[in-house]
């Protein structure tokens, strides 16, 4: 190593800021060990029932909210990132290779909400859904039950949304310097454009569709504020969930479900870490 | 009929510009390009040879006129439809399939069985002399390893039509040159026509049978090496190919197929017309180099008379550069033959300088 000597701040402030942001997650999991059922003080680890020190886990896995809210998550996370993979991808595709009227504004436009205060959007999109939604229900004159409410439908929908942008984001970033003469090579020897785009362009995009596809499926799992808005009876995620435990009592359970949450997060940006880097 | 395997009428290229303008790449060109023929397309940077290239292939739509293949108009046939190949000048090889992988795409395209296809990636490996290197990288390669995959690659499709658009331009002079070789003898060998793009003038003259000399989407000129070379029939074909003098002057008396050229300063040359000229049409006279003489020949008809202003000994040859007394500049290149270089002349001094009447040709534009 270089014999450069580093000022003893540099490590101080490097351990502060770090200390700062992992304080709080060690905390967290550290509590989700907690004998007592308040999150106030450490009374040592639990040791409870057949499953031990993971007794608040078990808890969790013994609660039908969580299990729903945990589905829930998880079919919109899924849905939404399907989707908005493959519109975003194909947005990016279109932004790459073509020249049209209003490319540059539409390219703005994409990207706009991702700058957009999250909290306006979740407005935006509930006001936009009801008023939709209000208008259908009285032109199509739909008993009570038919109506058109909130509901997972509308946070899917939402979600599709907010995720397109990022998708594309990445997906450009992948596309950049990608040769379109590889492609016109394969036209050359014979393949029409469907498999053109399976044999040629999607090996060669592949890790930035899947690290936007990741990147989504984290973007999805974690949403509170836009899922806030867009949610209905029976679409509870569990976001949504731990919110509402809040208010009453924070007991080690949501710990434990935060712990096993931010190891899936790990584990997801992990991967599309690794397919964005690799060549 | 007399069919042709490649025949461009009339076709024009337009590609939307700034503003809205539209950029004319080519410009009306006709070509008939034979069965088995190694065709050239050469011109500068910007000419329209991959223009015209690439409607060929059917990567892109002549704005008007008509392409032919082997007598079959080429409409809107899309690329993958036409049996056509391309050597790309970047290559253009797949990067995440292997060299095998690659070679073998256009005949899994076609829907032809594992064995043939194994048989003739073998075949095609072997014809490009990489036997053995199937299930390597393209990024595995040299440049001219990949280039001779690439080759391989659209040849394996034993297509009616090879495009190569300056397929040896990446690579270094000497690999060029063996290359250049080895392509005239592939092409003899399988007997595919070969249409070949590049702004390299030699290039062109060693490997084509035939050359189109293009200019600002214009085909010029079309003929075999000794046409283009000897018979120039414009001003830019003529100093496109090789070195050339050019003498400007106005047309005096007149003769079947010649006419005598009057320069300034009172002097005057004969000189072959291969268009009607009129007298008194201003005109341009271009005479090679190495068609002229300082030292005195039998059939030199003309004579004229300038100072020695330079010279330059290049081994094979020695250039004299001569200024006539009309103010004309001109070089005059000799053979050396013999091993003690002789000048014929020192710089500074008179010379007269010779020439035939064929060596001497009248353009008009
Ligand atoms: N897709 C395009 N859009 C607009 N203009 C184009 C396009 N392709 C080519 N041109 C223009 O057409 C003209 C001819 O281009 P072309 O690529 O055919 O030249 P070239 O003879 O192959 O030149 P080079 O030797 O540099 O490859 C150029 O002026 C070029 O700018
Ligand atoms: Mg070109």
């Amino acid at each position: 190593m270089s014999s450069t000597k580093r000022s003893p701040w540099l490590l101080l402030v490097s351990l502060l800021v770090y200390g700062f942001l992992y304080a709080p997650i060690i905390v967290l999991i550290v509590f989700s060990f907690n004998a007592s059922r308040t999150n106030v003080m450490f009374e040592g680890i639990v040791n409870q029932g057949p499953c031990g020190p993971f007794y608040w886990y078990c808890q969790l896995f013994r609660n039908r909210d969580v299990l729903d809210a945990t589905r829930n998550t998880l079919v919109i996370a899924l849905t939404s990132t399907i989707i908005s993979t493959i519109i975003g991808t194909m947005a990016a595709l279109a932004l790459q290779r073509f020249d049209f009227f209003g490319k540059r504004a539409s390219e703005t436009a994409l990207y706009f909400p991702i700058v957009t205060p999250e909290i306006v959007m979740g407005i935006g999109i509930l006001v936009l859904f009801s008023a939709a939604f209000g208008w259908l229900n009285s032109l199509l004159a739909l008993a009570p039950a038919q109506r058109l409410t909130m509901g997972l439908g509308t946070v899917i929908i939402s979600h599709i949304a907010f995720s397109i942008p990022f998708v594309t984001l990445v997906v450009r970033a992948r596309l950049h310097g990608f040769d379109n003469r590889l492609e016109e090579a394969a036209m050359d020897l014979g393949a029409n454009e469907l498999i053109t785009f399976r044999k040629v362009t999607l090996p060669l995009i592949a890790p930035g569709v899947l690290a936007g596809a990741m990147l989504a499926f984290t973007l999805s799992l974690d949403d509170f504020i836009i899922t806030f808005f867009t949610t209905g009876p029976g679409a509870t995620t569990l976001p949504i969930y731990v919110y509402g435990l809040l208010r009453r009592v924070v007991t080690p359970e949501v710990n434990a479900l935060s712990t096993i949450w931010i190891l899936v997060v790990l584990v997801v940006v992990g991967i599309s870490q690794w397919f964005q880097t690799r060549e | 009929m007399a069919e042709y395997a490649v025949e461009l009428r009339n076709v024009w290229k337009r590609f939307p510009g700034p503003g809205n303008e539209a950029v004319t790449a080519v410009k009306d060109v006709s070509l008939k390009i034979a069965d088995g023929e190694f065709f050239a397309l050469l011109g500068p940077s910007g000419c329209g040879k991959t223009t015209s290239l690439r409607m060929i292939a059917g990567f892109e739509l002549p704005s008007e006129g008509e392409i032919f293949l082997h007598g079959r108009p080429m409409g809107k046939t899309p690329p993958y439809q036409r049996p056509i190949n391309t050597v790309f000048q970047s290559y253009a090889l797949f990067p995440h399939m292997t060299i095998g992988e690659n070679i073998a795409f256009g005949l899994q395209m076609k829907k032809i069985d594992k064995q043939e296809t194994r048989r003739r990636v073998g075949e095609a490996l072997e014809m490009v002399r990489l036997t053995g290197y199937e299930r390597r990288r393209p990024k595995q390669l040299s440049g001219g390893q990949q280039q001779r995959i690439a080759l391989a690659r659209a040849l394996v499709n034993r297509p009616e039509v090879l495009l190569l658009d300056e397929p040896l331009g990446a690579l270094d002079l000497k690999l060029r040159k063996e290359m250049q070789l080895e392509l005239k003898k592939l092409q003899r060998e399988v007997g595919i026509t070969f249409i070949f793009v590049t702004h390299d003038q030699e290039e062109a003259l060693t490997m084509s049978d035939r050359i189109a000399v293009m200019e600002g989407g214009v085909a010029l000129q079309v003929g075999n090496a000794n046409d283009i070379y000897e018979h120039p029939t414009c001003r830019f074909v003529a100093d496109f190919i090789g070195d050339t003098n050019f003498l400007v002057g106005t047309i005096g008396v007149q003769e079947p197929h010649q006419a005598r050229v009057e320069l300034a300063g009172g002097v005057g040359l004969w000189a072959h017309t291969p268009q009607p000229v009129r007298q008194g049409q201003p005109v341009t006279v271009t005479v090679r180099p190495e068609k002229m003489h300082i030292r005195p020949t039998a059939t030199d008809v003309n004579v004229l008379t300038g100072r020695v202003s330079d010279i330059v000994y290049i081994g094979t040859d020695t250039h004299y550069g001569v200024t006539l007394s009309g103010g004309q500049r001109i070089r005059v290149r000799e053979q050396n033959y013999s091993v003690e270089s002789r000048l014929l002349a020192r710089e500074g001094e008179m010379v007269n300088v010779r020439f035939s009447i064929e060596a001497a040709r009248v353009l008009t534009e």
